[in-house]
């Protein structure tokens, strides 16, 4: 099980083997709509890194600190997506007043972020796989970063393939799911890596 | 656009093909690549989001003059979180086996963007009954279209039709489809497919 194997495990099961947009399609939205420039694809590949990280800490503290103790894990997505959406906006603020170099750079994905499913999933999958606070921290990072290290690829080979000469019916948004098809079908021979 | 009529069947029929939420909006990828392996599994969560999709439309539409219109969004998500909740717990009493194979994807239908889309888009500027019709025509589209990928993906991955043998023991499945990149490959054919329809239609 997940949550016996070691942190490095851990965060390269989350990166590559279970790669949460190629293997898992979660966070498709943004992939296939931001993903048409590179330099965007960094902002909010970054952008996610940071907002996984913290937003699935602090709902994995508000779960196993508020809403166990007084059984009220039916409540979980209510309080997780609010936990997010809220922390969400306090960041933006925050970035935004202290750091304006950062918000110029970043600042316009953060609102983009409170409806990327990764995060949330993240928040779920980390609660269900029962991982302990530390292990919850490694197996965020390798899921945001996984996202991260795809898109940036995935914008790269879209940036080509605009000026190749393919079927007038394939343009813009089949084509980059055929692409993503064969990225998936590169990602899938990570399985054998090893076993979790 | 508010629509003035009070029962408008056009509202009903725009989410099928077009405003199609999967095909022309390209909104809600992430359930109708991840879950759509099977036949059954697909259904399970069109007739999911169908209901949350209707049922949040409907006390969206009715508590839309009483919401202040800078708090609407935290509103609308709680809103949308408990008919989430509710069609989770429903599944998990009624179908064990499909909730189990939903898994992670049904909570999640919470961020799905077609539901806040909707919701933002249509309900909170409509009245009551359009607000249901336009749920349930969305909900619908969406259905219909998880359901063509997966009989697609079913009957080429595995040679079954809802669990049933139909294409006889020396038909050599392609495992392919049934994995991740299957679905990608399915989807991207499927809009390419739309593409050009839409252009003949245009032609004409």
């Amino acid at each position: 099980m997940l949550n016996e194997a070691n942190l490095f495990f851990i965060f390269l099961s989350a990166f590559l083997i279970n790669n949460i947009l190629l293997i898992r399609f979660l966070g498709l939205c943004s992939f296939i709509g931001i993903s048409t420039n590179v330099k965007s694809s960094i902002g909010m590949g970054i952008a996610v890194v940071f907002v996984t990280v913290m937003a699935c800490s602090l709902s994995w503290v508000v779960y196993n600190f508020l809403l166990v103790p007084f059984g009220l894990e039916y409540l979980r997505t209510t309080t997780f997506i609010l936990t997010i959406a809220s922390f969400v906006q306090f960041e933006e603020m925050i970035i935004r007043k202290k750091l304006p170099t950062l918000y110029r750079a970043f600042g316009i994905y953060l609102p983009l972020i409170t409806t990327n499913c990764a995060i949330l999933a993240s928040a779920f999958l980390g609660i269900d796989y029962k991982l302990s606070f530390i292990q919850n921290i490694f197996f965020s990072l390798g899921i945001s970063s996984g996202y991260c290290f795809v898109i940036i690829i995935f914008a790269t080979i879209r940036e080509e393939i605009e000026i190749a000469p393919i079927p007038e019916n394939f343009k813009g948004i089949p084509i980059a799911f055929i692409l993503a098809a064969l990225m998936s079908l590169a990602f899938l021979g990570f399985k054998g890596l090893f076993k979790l | 656009m508010e629509n003035k009529k009070l029962f408008d069947f056009k509202v009903f029929l725009n989410g099928i093909w077009k405003e199609n939420p999967i095909l022309f909006i390209m909104l809600g990828l992430c359930p109708v690549l991840a879950v759509s392996g099977a036949v059954r599994d697909a259904l399970g969560m069109g007739i999911a989001v169908i209901f949350v999709l209707t049922g949040s439309n409907f006390v969206i539409s009715l508590i839309r003059k009483i919401v202040p219109n800078h708090v609407r969004i935290p509103v609308f998500i709680v809103v949308i979180a408990t008919f989430v909740t509710i069609t989770d717990y429903i599944l998990a009493a009624y179908s064990p086996q499909i909730h189990k194979n939903l898994g992670v994807y049904l909570p999640l239908i919470v961020v799905n963007c077609i539901i806040l889309g909707r919701a933002e888009g249509f309900a909170s500027k409509n009245n009551v009954i359009n607000s249901i019709l336009d749920g349930l025509g969305m909900g619908i589209g969406f259905t219909l279209i998880i359901f063509i990928i997966s009989l697609i993906r079913e009957i080429l991955g595995n040679g079954t039709f809802f669990g049933i043998n139909i294409l006889g023991t020396n038909f050599n499945p392609f495992l392919i489809m049934i994995m991740p990149p299957g679905a990608f490959f399915v989807i991207g054919f499927l809009i390419a497919l739309k593409q050009k329809i839409e252009k003949g239609r245009k032609k004409c």
